[in-house]
């Protein structure tokens, strides 16, 4: 049987957390970072997570991504699916060209050559960057090289990406190019996204909901829907008044730590 | 043409390859191949002229006798000649196989070493300072040890010469191994690649200049090794360039012992800059350079 997963399906990707919980180190020394997190993100659903440094968000997603191991609780992805995960750094690898980076999550999947050369046309397509497939990573912008890791990403034919401050290194114009890029690709191939932010107003920007996380240890403390129609713009009133009762939260939160 | 579901994307379009456009701008460096040549060999044909220069000044000056200190003219003349005759070439061949073969040896030693250590954590305890270690040991040190177990034969020359260099290799891909970024490893393992295919697919090429590193640095204690096996291991039917030195010296011939010299000088560049060569070539692919600003 030959496998139809090469096309963008319909999202299977529901995630689900039952009472994750992360401790790091042993002891008296144990730290807890996660502490009872449930979560259940619908396939299709855009989800942000927020919170204050220590609050174990990027924690959260290796344990979905499933390179860290949680000390309790259950996640689960449904059958089969790996998710993808996206970095702050595209972590592109400096020694192959674009395409050939977009390439490797197809060689690895064992797909036959002419078949990785049109996906990759057709991924960087996607992204916008059809003719920079010959440049190297370091002949890009910044910008370019977040947007060559996401063609990298989706070359993993997943339903559900993890998004770890992706634009967090990049400049305000850039970063609302590359969330109308995201909230596009996102709903051509309606992706299950849980993306990790500290910017309020970016999640607002994004997120179908929106979950706030302590610190020290993370817990889910608040959690709201975003119910302003797409497409949306980052400096809309909407999205300031929204972001603006989310900051609040996360004041508060943090105000908590300086008692 | 796109397919595009929001309204707003072909303003998108438009904004996004204008912003790319003004942003990779300016990336590529003019500047012709021949005056980059020129402006990185100049200083170093100077430098050349001044030693020999100074050279000719002390010959003048008759510090030493002619027959010790012979002048530069009279060292090119000879070297020209030698040049010409059978006995370089049969020498460098005979030293260039063994040069190939102990390194070879090395690189293979080597490499397996520093897999071994890198990967495996009780060898690195057992075996990681001892490695630098050896490193520090003068290479002739090791050859009465040699001659002892060998006898003057080839063999000890090829254990001191993979003495020299397999550490030098082996910490190069130890060293390579070990700073890969662990953010390449997370993204490699995100796309499913697991052992040996993590491996080949983010840490062998992460590691690859540091590793050229570690060749280039053997390959400096191999030649040095080789050299000094060469003036000690005499095999009389096999004239290597370090047994004619000695034998130069035997024969106070010192323009021929100097033109030997220059041609072991040489011959240590010439490899010294094919790896400087491919060393440059890794980093101007991976883009180091440009940051650098070199």
């Amino acid at each position: 049987m030959t496998s139809t997963t090469t096309t963008p399906r319909s999202a299977t990707g529901s995630v689900a957390l039952r009472g994750v919980t992360k401790v790091y180190g042993q002891g008296e020394n144990a730290v807890l970072a996660l502490d009872g997190v449930s979560l259940d993100v619908a396939p299709g659903e855009f989800v942000c997570l927020v919170g204050a440094s220590g609050c174990g968000k990027s924690t959260l997603l290796n344990l979905v991504a499933g390179l860290d191991r949680s000390s309790g609780g259950q996640i689960d992805l449904g059958d089969g699916v790996n998710p993808g995960l996206m970095f702050q750094e595209p972590a592109l690898f400096p020694w192959l060209t674009v395409e050939a980076n977009v390439e490797v999550p197809l060689k690895l999947r064992g797909l036959p050559r002419a078949e990785r050369r049109e996906k990759v046309a057709e991924l960087l397509r996607t992204v916008h960057l059809a003719e920079f497939g010959r440049k190297r990573p370091h002949q890009l912008s910044g910008g370019m090289r977040q947007r060559v890791a996401l063609a990298r990403t989706l070359a993993l034919d997943t339903p559900v990406l993890l998004m770890d401050e992706p634009f967090g290194a990049l400049d305000a114009m850039t970063r609302d190019i590359l969330h109308d890029e995201l909230e596009r690709i996102w709903s051509e191939r309606r992706l299950t996204v849980l993306f990790v932010t500290h910017n309020v107003r970016e999640a607002a920007r994004l997120a179908d909901r929106i979950i706030l996380l302590s610190s020290r240890p993370g817990r889910i403390i608040y959690s709201t829907r975003v119910d302003v129609p797409r497409p949306r713009r980052i400096d809309s009133p909407e999205i300031a008044n929204i972001a603006a009762e989310v900051t609040d939260r996360l004041r508060t939160e943090v105000g908590r730590h300086g008692q | 043409m796109a397919s595009d579901t929001l309204a707003a994307t072909p303003r998108t379009d438009a904004e996004i390859s204008g912003l790319d456009a003004l942003e990779i701008a300016g990336r590529e460096r003019p500047g012709s191949r021949a005056r980059r040549f020129w402006s990185a060999t100049w200083p170093k044909l100077a430098a050349l002229a001044l030693v020999i220069g100074i050279w000719q000044v002390v010959f003048w000056t008759g510090w030493k006798d002619p027959w010790a200190l012979p002048a530069p003219g009279t060292v090119f003349a000879d070297l020209g000649r030698y040049l010409g005759s059978a006995a370089l070439w049969e020498g460098l061949a005979t030293t260039g196989r063994r040069a190939a073969v102990g390194f070879a040896a090395a690189v293979a030693v080597g490499l397996v070493l520093g897999l071994g250590v890198a990967r495996v954590k009780v060898l690195r305890a057992a075996l990681g300072s001892m490695i630098t270690a050896l490193q520090t040991m003068p290479s002739i040190a090791w050859f009465p040890l040699a001659i002892v177990l060998f006898q003057l034969t080839e063999q000890a020359i090829f254990f001191v010469v993979v003495l020299g260099a397999a550490p030098s290799v082996a910490n190069g891909v130890i060293h390579g191994v070990d700073y890969v970024p662990p953010l390449l490893i997370r993204a490699g393992r995100n796309m499913g690649a697991r052992g040996l295919n993590l491996y080949r697919y983010v840490i062998a090429p992460a590691a690859l200049p540091a590793i050229v590193a570690g060749l280039k640095q053997g390959w400096a204690f191999a030649w040095r090794s080789l050299m000094a096996g060469e003036l000690l291991v005499v095999i009389a039917e096999r004239t290597s360039i370090g047994a004619q030195l000695t034998y130069a010296r035997d024969f106070s011939d010192s323009p021929r012992l100097m033109a030997i010299m220059i041609v072991i000088l040489v011959v240590g560049l010439v490899v010294d800059a094919a790896f400087g060569a491919a060393d440059k070539a890794i980093r101007r692919r991976w883009g180091v350079l440009d940051q650098a600003g070199n």
